[in-house]
C-alpha cells in the first residue's frame, strides 16, 4: 500500500507552492509520484530518488580523484579549514532552511567570515534600492484577491516561477477578482517576446538595458507631461496607453526580476520602479514585489538581517558586522583574490558566478555542501552531500512575499545521510573547540 | 553572409534549464538545455549558420562554444540569449560597479561558426577553465 501526503511544500522557487501531493511507499523510504507541482518541482522531488546520487562525503586527492570519507572526517576538515583561514567566504544558504542558516551564522561569527547569499547574483541590487527608498509591498494573497493590474517587468514567470501565474497573479479567481484572468490587465516589459509576454494585454518590447528610461517615461506619462517620440524603443503613444491602463485599476502590482537587477543601471532601475509605484499610489493602490528565485533566499536575507543587521554581503572579519556591497560582496572578494577559503552551501556559484570568480574558488581550499553533483562540487576540494531540504527534512522557509512557511519531510534520506543542520552543528562545535570558544 | 557577427548577449532562466539543474548538472541534458545560444532567424542568416550549428561566442571576458538554435521566445534581432549556467557565465562581465552584482545582461559578444568544436558538459567546462585536475 502506498501513502499520499497532501499539502507538501515545493522547495524549488520563491513561489513556495504549498499544495503539492506526494505518493510514498508504505515504509516511507521511497518517493513514487508527485502531483500538482510544476515540471521543475516534480523533477526536484524525483531526483532525490535517483540511484546515482552521491551519499557519502568525498575528498579530492592529489591525482584529482575522489576519496570517500566519513561525515566525521568531513566535519573535521571543514572546521580546520575555517579555523585556519584568515578571510573565509561562506556563500549560498538559499536552498537550505532558516534553522541551518542560523547555525551557519554562528559558525561565521566564530570563523570571522564573509557571509553572502545568492541575492549576490539575484536581487542584491533590489536590497540596495529598498534601503535607499523603501518598498511598498503586499502578500501574494492580496495579489490573488485584489490585483486587477499586473506588471511583469524583466521577469518571465512562465519559465522561472511556473505556477506563480496560476496560483496568485493572473488566473486565480479571488475575492475581488471573481472572473480570474478576465478581471486583470497584464503588462509585460521584456526585450524578448517571452512566453509571459505572449499572454500580455500590452507587451513593451524594450531595448535591452533601457529600463531606467522607460520607468522614468511612465512616471512622466502618468503626469501627462511631454515625452520624446520614442523612449527605450517604445513609441510615446504606447507608453501613454500603458500609463492609462496602470492608472485605471483598483489594485496594481509590479513584479520585477533579473531583467532590471542585472542590467547595467542595477539598483537605480529598482529605485525608479519603486518611485513609479509611489507615483501610482497617487491615483490608486499599488504594490511592488521582487520575484525571488531560490525557495529560501528570502529567508536567508531575513536570518542575516535578524542576526547581523544586514540582508547579504556581510563581512565579519573585524569581529563585528560590516555591510558594503562592492567591497564585502562575494564576487568582488573573489575577483580581487582576497579570500583564502570558500565554503558553499545550498547554491551553485560554480555554475552561476562569472568564470573569473569561479577560478578564484578553484585556487583556494574549499568545501561544497550540496546534495547534487554541480560545477561547484567539481572545483571544490571537499564535497559533502546532504539530505534534500524540503523533501528529506523539513524546516522553515520564506516565500517571496516574506511569508514564513514550514517545509515538510516526505521521505527518509538514504541511510546514514546527514541533514544540513546536523552537519553544520557538528562543524560549529568542532570549530568552537579549535578556536577555544566555550 | 558573414563569418562572424556581433550581438548583445543576455542570459536568464528557461523551464528546460530549471528541469536540467534539478535532474543533474553533470548530465548531457544540462548541456542540451543550457549549452545553447538562442538567436533571431535574421541574425542566424546574417551569420550564415544553419540552425543547430556549433558556434564560438567571444566577449572581452572569455569565450565558449555553444550550439546556435533559433530563438524560442523571439523575435529579438540583435539580441542573443544563453540560458543561465556556466556557458553564459564564461563570457559575461564580472564588473559589479560596486553593487556586488555582475553585469549578466547586455554583454557585447562576437559569434562565429565553429562547426568542428565540441560543446563541453557543464561540470567539465568549468573544471577545464579553472584548470582542475580530474582523476
Amino acid at each position: 500500500m502506498t501513502k499520499t501526503i497532501t499539502d507538501v511544500i515545493c522547495p524549488f522557487c520563491g513561489t513556495l507552492c504549498d499544495d503539492v501531493e506526494v505518493v510514498v511507499s508504505d515504509d516511507g523510504k521511497k518517493l513514487l509520484e508527485v502531483a500538482n507541482a510544476c515540471v521543475i518541482g516534480t523533477e526536484k522531488f524525483l531526483h532525490s530518488q535517483s540511484a546515482d546520487r552521491v551519499t557519502k562525503p568525498r575528498l579530492r586527492q592529489e591525482d584529482g580523484s575522489w576519496k570517500t570519507i566519513s561525515y566525521d572526517e568531513a566535519a573535521d576538515y571543514t572546521a580546520k579549514l575555517l579555523a585556519k583561514a584568515k578571510k573565509p567566504l561562506m556563500y549560498g544558504w538559499s536552498s537550505t532552511n532558516c534553522e541551518a542558516q542560523s547555525v551557519g551564522n554562528e559558525i561565521a561569527e566564530v570563523a570571522k567570515a564573509c557571509c553572502d547569499n545568492t541575492a549576490a547574483v539575484c536581487h542584491g541590487t533590489t536590497l540596495i534600492a529598498v534601503q535607499d527608498i523603501g518598498l511598498p509591498t503586499c502578500t501574494l494573497g492580496e495579489v490573488k484577491n485584489r490585483a486587477d493590474r499586473v506588471i511583469f517587468w524583466g521577469c518571465n514567470p512562465a519559465h522561472a516561477h511556473p505556477r506563480h501565474m496560476s496560483r496568485y497573479s493572473i488566473f486565480p479567481r479571488g475575492f475581488f477578482t471573481g472572473k480570474g484572468q478576465m478581471s486583470r490587465k497584464l503588462v509585460v516589459v521584456d526585450p524578448r517576446c517571452t512566453d509571459t509576454a505572449k499572454m500580455a494585454d500590452i507587451h513593451l518590447q524594450i531595448e535591452q538595458g533601457r529600463d531606467y528610461e522607460l520607468l522614468n517615461a511612465l512616471r512622466v506619462a502618468l503626469k501627462g507631461e511631454w515625452l520624446p517620440d520614442t523612449v527605450a524603443g517604445i513609441p510615446a503613444e504606447k507608453i501613454r496607453e500603458a500609463a492609462d491602463i496602470l492608472k485605471s485599476g483598483r489594485f496594481g502590482i509590479i513584479f520585477f526580476g533579473m531583467g532590471v537587477t542585472q542590467s547595467l543601471s542595477k539598483n537605480h532601475n529598482i529605485d525608479e520602479a519603486i518611485a513609479l509605484t509611489k507615483d501610482l499610489n497617487e491615483y490608486t493602490k499599488y504594490s511592488i514585489m521582487p520575484m525571488r528565485g531560490h525557495y529560501n533566499v528570502t529567508g536567508s536575507g531575513e536570518v542575516f538581517a535578524w542576526q547581523f543587521g544586514f540582508p547579504y554581503s556581510v563581512d565579519l572579519t573585524r569581529g563585528f558586522a560590516r555591510y558594503n556591497p562592492g567591497d564585502s560582496s562575494s564576487i568582488d572578494l573573489l575577483c580581487r583574490g582576497e579570500v583564502d577559503a570558500v565554503f558553499t552551501i545550498g547554491s551553485d556559484p560554480g555554475a552561476h558566478f562569472p568564470i573569473s570568480a569561479v577560478k578564484a574558488i578553484a585556487k583556494v581550499d574549499s568545501v561544497c555542501i550540496d546534495p547534487h553533483i554541480t560545477p561547484t562540487s567539481g572545483v571544490s576540494k571537499l564535497h559533502v552531500p546532504v539530505a534534500f531540504n524540503g523533501v528529506e527534512t523539513g524546516g522553515n522557509c520564506y516565500r517571496m512575499d516574506n511569508v514564513p512557511i514550514d517545509c515538510r519531510k516526505v521521505v527518509d534520506p538514504p541511510e546514514g545521510m546527514m541533514t544540513d543542520l546536523d552537519f553544520l552543528t557538528m562543524v560549529c562545535n568542532r570549530l568552537k573547540k579549535l578556536k577555544g570558544v566555550a | 553572409m558573414a563569418n562572424e557577427i556581433t550581438v548583445n548577449l543576455i542570459s536568464g532562466r528557461t523551464i528546460q534549464q530549471g528541469v536540467a539543474i534539478e535532474s543533474g548538472k553533470e548530465k548531457p541534458s544540462y548541456r542540451t538545455a543550457c549549452g545553447i545560444i538562442e538567436m533571431d532567424p535574421a541574425d542566424l542568416k546574417a551569420l550564415g549558420a544553419w540552425r543547430n550549428t556549433n558556434v564560438k561566442v567571444t566577449s572581452a571576458y572569455g569565450s565558449v562554444v555553444v550550439k546556435a538554435v533559433e530563438a524560442t521566445q523571439g523575435p529579438h534581432p540583435g539580441v542573443a540569449f544563453i540560458p543561465m549556467g556556466p556557458w553564459a557565465n564564461s563570457v559575461v562581465s564580472d564588473n559589479t560597479y560596486s553593487t556586488g552584482m555582475p553585469t549578466f545582461k547586455g554583454t557585447p559578444v562576437k559569434v562565429e561558426v565553429a562547426i568542428n568544436e565540441p560543446v563541453l558538459l557543464g561540470v567539465e567546462l568549468v573544471q577545464k577553465q579553472c584548470g582542475v585536475k580530474v582523476g
